[in-house]
């Protein structure tokens, strides 16, 4: 995007913001923006790994879940401020992330799936089996809400806004990064590993960093969804979460930003509005991620988008 | 003494069963370069499978095991057909969303048709536990144990001393030099998703009367699978059944030693040590392309 169509798109974003979180308020749908924004981080943080560096994460879960949980353990067990809680659970997401990323990565796509696939069952047992921190399969109650100044932030308009200006805040900063020298390098490894390599660039490394980021966004979530919600459950950390996140990629498009917004306001709706679609869940999933990736590989809405600007130029 | 023999034999039958998924990983990848994400969906429709061939149909046996285990492998030829096959562009990506995509899909549906509780399976002879060095040994780890001797057995047989065994090596070794020689790739491909599949079905066959068969069991045994894949070498036969074992027993002394909760931990830790040290695995035969 160039300078101005930025400015301009990310103006339109603040402005839709600023109005929804006025004329929102409904508690319901208030709720739903919420995890919507909660999902649209998610979504991102994984896009950038998956549609950039073109591997794939099936245990993000697993660093959601080390944001909401890391959080809720030191703010209830050891009474620290979230504020100061903060900063220590990124660091120990994208450490973690960078750890598995440095071996695994510098083999082919398949490994860095299966060894997240690994970390996700993990973590899952871990949040399900450590009774004593995570208070095992029934949950963590009782997180404290956030507060900036004398205002609390809770499930409702403050929490709705502070979601949505983070989310703000990750696409402006994803959005510069893709157009960074950074992301130059990432585009070029997506493109072709050998060629990037030719060209000075580190790949193995810089595909270990873009896998720390997306987990530090994806723990910046589970962050901000432990201390709106006040309860987390090992339920919400699964491994169907990681497919979901992955579905959310995938119906949004690969390497697009917005299209995150898409794929997550899409995921979040869908049982909302299909009561019976729990039960049917995971064959839906299944069948998106089959039928998009085979027909569509760039993802549903940048496939019908090209698809369509194919058409446009032709005639 | 009789602990260790104790420990010794429940994971020597575990790592027969990871042997039997690794084998299945690694026919696969010779054959295809792919890595199937649906590898546990298999183990798990054999175990179900199982479960309804002798519990609600009341087959034999001797019937619903090759019965199953056909069934397991046409559903692999299927998924190679309407779910690789289409693929413009096999990227890994690609083909691993549609793998994850169809062992996702095929456990919403195992959920369905068999419910959320698990099913137990009898198993195949009696069930008195015989003593051997004071270490009680279930008959089921007597018939796991054969069963795979017999399988590597003929897996042996198969890609040294058939025609087909061996056209599948020579894809294994160079894909398109094999089709030059006038090897149906294609055809072979799909034969290799056939065998593994039937391979991951009768990991779960002979799995079910231990662990009682699930919807949910796939994932955890797939991911094992693959880690006692990768330990012995992605694709090499002995590898797999090396790596298998080696994982099994591994796993049972930890929890022996240690504590239950490790369990699983164990085939993780050892996946991300093998593939920080050495990812061609203990008996690798080529180098791991390494970007």
């Amino acid at each position: 995007m160039t300078g101005k169509r930025r400015l301009w798109a990310t103006t339109a974003f603040a402005g839709a913001i600023a109005v929804a979180s006025m004329a929102v308020s409904n508690a319901y749908h208030q709720q739903l923006l919420t995890v919507i924004g909660i999902h649209t981080l998610l979504a991102l943080g994984l896009n950038m790994l998956m549609g950039y560096a073109g591997q794939i994460s099936l245990g993000h879960a697993a660093f959601y879940g080390l944001g909401a949980y890391g959080t809720g353990i030191l703010t209830t067990h050891y009474g620290w401020s979230p504020w100061a809680a903060f900063p220590l659970v990124l660091v120990a997401a994208g450490a973690v992330a960078y750890v598995i990323g440095r071996p695994t990565l510098k083999l082919s796509g398949y490994y860095l799936a299966m060894g997240t696939l690994g970390l996700g069952i993990i973590g899952h047992v871990i949040f399900r089996e450590w009774d004593s921190m995570t208070g095992g399969a029934s949950g963590m109650v009782g997180i404290p809400p956030l507060q900036v100044g004398g205002t609390v932030l809770s499930l409702g308009r403050s929490g709705m806004i502070l979601v949505w200006v983070v989310v703000l805040m990750a696409f402006f900063f994803c959005d510069r990064l893709v157009d960074s020298r950074i992301g130059r390098a990432l585009r070029a490894l997506g493109d072709s590993q050998g060629a990037a390599a030719a060209c000075g660039v580190d790949t193995g490394r810089l595909k270990a960093v873009i896998f720390s980021f997306s987990a530090v966004l994806t723990a910046l979530a589970g962050f901000l969804y432990a201390h709106l919600v006040g309860f987390i459950s090992p339920s919400s950390f699964d491994f169907l979460m990681s497919i979901r996140m992955v579905t959310m990629v995938v119906i949004g498009g690969m390497a697009s930003i917005y299209g995150s917004l898409f794929g997550a306001s899409v995921i979040t709706l869908l049982p909302e509005w299909l009561h019976v679609f729990s039960d049917y869940e995971m064959m839906v999933y299944g069948l998106v991620l089959m039928l998009v990736m085979i027909f569509l590989p760039q993802g549903l809405t940048r496939g019908v988008l090209d698809a369509l600007e194919g058409v446009k130029s032709e005639s | 003494m009789s602990e260790i023999v104790q420990y010794l034999m429940s994971g020597l039958t575990a790592g027969a069963i990871y042997a039997v998924i690794a084998l299945g990983y690694t026919l696969l990848y010779n054959a295809t370069e792919l890595v199937n994400f649906a590898q546990g969906e298999f183990v798990m429709l054999g175990s179900l499978g199982l479960f309804t061939f002798l519990s609600v149909l009341g087959w034999p046996l001797w019937a619903a095991f090759p019965a199953v285990t056909l069934v397991v492998g046409l559903l692999g030829v299927v998924l190679e057909r309407l779910a690789i096959r289409p693929v413009k562009k096999p990227e890994p990506i690609t083909l691993i969303i549609i793998t994850v995509g169809a062992s996702i899909f095929l456990r919403g549906l195992a959920m369905l048709l068999w419910g959320k509780d698990p099913h137990s399976v009898p198993g195949f002879a009696a069930a008195a536990p015989i003593r051997v060095l004071g270490a009680a040994i279930m008959p089921q780890s007597l018939w796991i144990l054969a069963v795979v001797g017999l399988l590597m057995g003929g897996l042996h047989l198969f890609s040294k001393h058939t025609l087909t065994g061996k056209a599948m090596e020579a894809c294994a070794i160079h894909r398109s030099g094999a089709w030059i020689l006038g090897i149906p790739s294609d055809r072979m491909a799909q034969l290799a998703f056939a065998m593994s599949a039937a391979l991951g079905g009768i990991g779960g066959i002979i799995i079910s009367p231990i662990t009682m068969a699930g919807y949910d069991m796939g994932t955890m045994l797939g991911l094992k699978g693959f880690c006692a894949a990768m330990l012995g070498g992605l694709g090499s036969h002995w590898g797999a059944v090396v790596g298998g074992l080696l994982l099994g027993v591994l796993e049972s002394l930890g929890v022996g030693f240690f504590s239950s909760g490790i369990k699983d931990a164990i085939a993780f830790l050892l996946l991300l040590a093998i593939l920080m040290a050495r990812p061609s695995g203990l008996l690798g035969p080529k180098a791991v392309t390494r970007f």
